[in-house]
C-alpha cells in the first residue's frame, strides 16, 4: 500500500487565500490541483512537501476565453475542458491532438493546464504545445502579477519559474487567423507518457510559410522549443523537402536520454519523424484541408 | 481532521488523516468495499467513483479533498432495488468474469450512457481506455454497454432476445436459455 508521509492540509477558497498560505507555510508547501502528478509522487515518498494546500476550489481559475487578440485559459481548466473546448479547437487544433493523447478520460476529469505546467516533468504534453505557441503565463504574488513566456518557464526538469509564494493563474495563447497546429505523439500503449511528442503551428503566405512554431516532448529539446528549425522555415515554400529539413534540424537540437521508453537514437528518429508529421498536418489545417 | 461529505445521498463526517486516501476512507472507514483498490497508481480504474458528478479514480484523490463533496459509490447504482440496465446488461453479455474491475468499469458505462446515450463501439472503449480487465474481457464489457444503451429502461423478459442481438459470441448460450420455462 502506497501512503504519503505525513502531512498538514489547507484548503484555499481564493487566490490571494492561497497566496496567504504559502507566505505562512513556506517552501516546503505545495498547491494540489487535480493532485494526479503530485499525489502519486507523494505516495512514492519522491516528494515530501509538510503542507499542502489544496486549491480545487477556486472555480473563478477555470475559464477558457478570447481576450483580445489573445486565448485566455485559467490555471484550473481541466484536461477534459480543454479537449471539449469549441474556441480552442477552432483556433488550435495542436490542444485539442494532445489533449486527446493525455493520460486517459477518468485522469482528464482531475488534471488541469496550471498542474501540467507547473509539474515540470520533461514527457508533460502542454509544454510542448505552450512552447510551440509561444503562450504566456501569468503568475502572481501577493505583491505583484508578472508574465513568463512558456520558453522561460520551466528552469529544468520539474523545475519551474514559479517562486515559493507565487501561482500560476492563467496561460495565454496569441490568436493567429488563418494559422493550422498539430500535435504528434508516439507512446507504447494508450494513454501513457510519450516515448516522444512533437507540436508545431503555421501560418501561411501564399505557398510560404510565415510563421512556424515547434514544440517537443519527451527529447531533452532546451525548453521544448526548436527555434533554429524555425528559423530554417521562415520564409520557405511550404513543401515536403523544407519541412523535413526544419524536422532534421529540430532533431539535431534535442538531447534524448534511453530509458525504458527505448534508446536516445529512437527517441531522435521520432523527434525528427513527429516533427514533420506535425508540420504537414499544420500546413494542410492552415491550408483548410484536413482534419 | 474532519471530514464531511454526501455519499450516496448521505451526510457523513469521519476524523482522517490528511494523508488518507479516498479508495481507503470509502472502504475501511465506510465499509462500502464495492469499490476497488487496485494499482494505487491511477492506472487501472477499479477505484473508480463519482465526486461531483464526475468518474475519479479514487487511489489518487484526498479524503480531504472530498470534503464538502457529494460522492456516489457502485452500492448506489440500483434503482430502488432494480438493478442499473448497466449491472444488467453485465450479467447479461458476461461483461464480467473475476469481477475486480466491475465497479470502475460500471461507474464508468453509467456515466458515459448519461452522457452519450447511443455511444458507438469506438466511443465505449475511449470511455474505459483507463481502466484495465486483466482477464481481457474488453469486448464482452463493450457489449455490456451496449445492451445497456439499448435497454435504457432496463429489463424483464427481453433479455434473451436482446443478449443475441449486442453478443454474438453468446448466441448460443442465449438460445438454450430460451428454452428454459419462465
Amino acid at each position: 500500500m502506497q501512503t504519503p508521509a505525513p502531512f498538514d492540509y489547507e484548503r484555499a477558497g481564493s487566490v490571494d487565500e492561497a497566496l496567504a498560505l504559502l507566505e505562512r507555510h513556506g517552501p516546503e508547501a505545495r498547491l494540489v490541483a487535480g493532485g494526479h502528478s503530485l499525489l502519486p509522487m507523494m505516495k512514492l515518498r519522491l516528494a515530501r512537501p509538510d503542507v499542502l494546500i489544496d486549491i480545487n476550489d477556486l472555480a473563478d481559475l477555470s475559464y477558457i476565453r478570447l481576450d483580445g487578440s489573445q486565448i485566455a485559459i485559467g490555471a484550473m481548466t481541466r484536461h477534459a475542458e480543454l479537449l471539449d473546448s469549441s474556441l480552442l479547437a477552432e483556433h488550435y487544433a495542436v490542444f485539442r491532438d494532445a489533449e486527446r493523447v493525455i493520460a486517459d478520460p477518468i485522469v482528464r476529469n482531475r488534471g488541469t493546464i496550471g498542474g501540467s505546467f507547473c509539474q515540470g516533468d520533461p514527457a508533460e504534453d502542454l509544454a510542448a504545445v505552450g512552447a510551440a505557441l509561444r503562450a504566456d503565463l501569468v503568475v502572481r504574488s501577493a505583491a505583484a502579477t508578472r508574465t513568463v513566456p512558456a520558453r522561460e518557464f520551466h528552469t529544468g526538469p520539474y523545475e519551474t519559474a514559479v517562486g515559493d509564494a507565487e501561482i500560476l493563474t492563467e496561460v495565454r495563447v496569441p490568436v493567429r487567423p488563418g494559422s493550422g497546429s498539430a500535435y504528434e505523439k508516439v507512446e507504447r500503449r494508450a494513454g501513457d507518457w510519450a516515448i516522444a511528442a512533437a507540436g508545431a503551428f503555421v501560418t501561411l503566405e501564399g505557398d510560404t510559410v510565415g510563421d512556424v512554431g515547434i514544440g517537443l516532448t519527451a527529447v531533452g529539446a532546451p525548453h521544448f522549443c526548436a527555434p533554429d528549425a524555425e528559423e530554417a522555415l521562415r520564409g520557405r515554400a511550404a513543401t515536403d523537402e523544407s519541412l523535413a529539413a526544419a524536422a532534421r534540424i529540430a532533431a539535431d537540437g534535442c538531447n534524448p536520454s534511453a530509458d525504458q521508453r527505448g534508446p536516445a537514437d529512437y527517441k531522435r528518429h521520432l523527434a525528427q519523424e513527429l516533427t514533420f508529421r506535425a508540420l504537414r498536418r499544420s500546413v494542410a489545417r492552415a491550408r483548410g484541408e484536413g482534419s | 481532521m474532519q471530514v464531511t461529505m454526501t455519499v450516496n445521498g448521505d451526510e457523513v463526517t469521519r476524523d482522517v488523516e490528511p494523508r488518507l486516501l479516498l479508495v481507503h476512507f470509502v472502504r475501511d472507514h465506510l465499509g462500502l468495499t464495492g469499490t476497488h483498490w487496485g494499482c494505487d497508481t491511477s492506472n487501472c480504474g477499479a477505484c473508480v467513483l463519482w465526486m461531483d458528478g464526475e468518474p475519479v479514480k479514487s487511489c489518487t484523490v484526498l479524503a480531504a479533498m472530498a470534503h464538502g463533496r457529494t460522492l456516489r459509490t457502485v452500492e448506489d447504482l440500483d434503482r430502488g432495488g432494480e438493478l442499473d440496465p448497466v449491472q444488467q446488461g453485465f450479467m447479461q453479455c458476461h461483461g464480467l468474469q473475476c469481477g475486480f474491475c466491475t465497479p470502475g468499469m460500471l461507474m464508468t458505462a453509467r456515466h458515459l450512457l448519461d452522457d452519450v446515450p447511443d455511444p458507438s463501439e469506438l466511443q465505449i472503449r475511449e470511455a474505459i481506455s483507463g481502466q484495465i480487465c486483466r482477464c481481457t474481457g474488453y469486448e464482452n464489457i463493450v457489449h455490456a454497454v451496449r445492451w445497456a444503451a439499448e435497454h435504457p429502461g432496463g429489463s424483464a423478459g427481453a433479455d434473451a432476445d436482446a443478449m443475441s442481438e449486442s453478443s454474438p459470441a453468446t448466441a448460443g448460450q442465449a438460445d438454450s436459455d430460451q428454452e428454459v420455462p419462465a
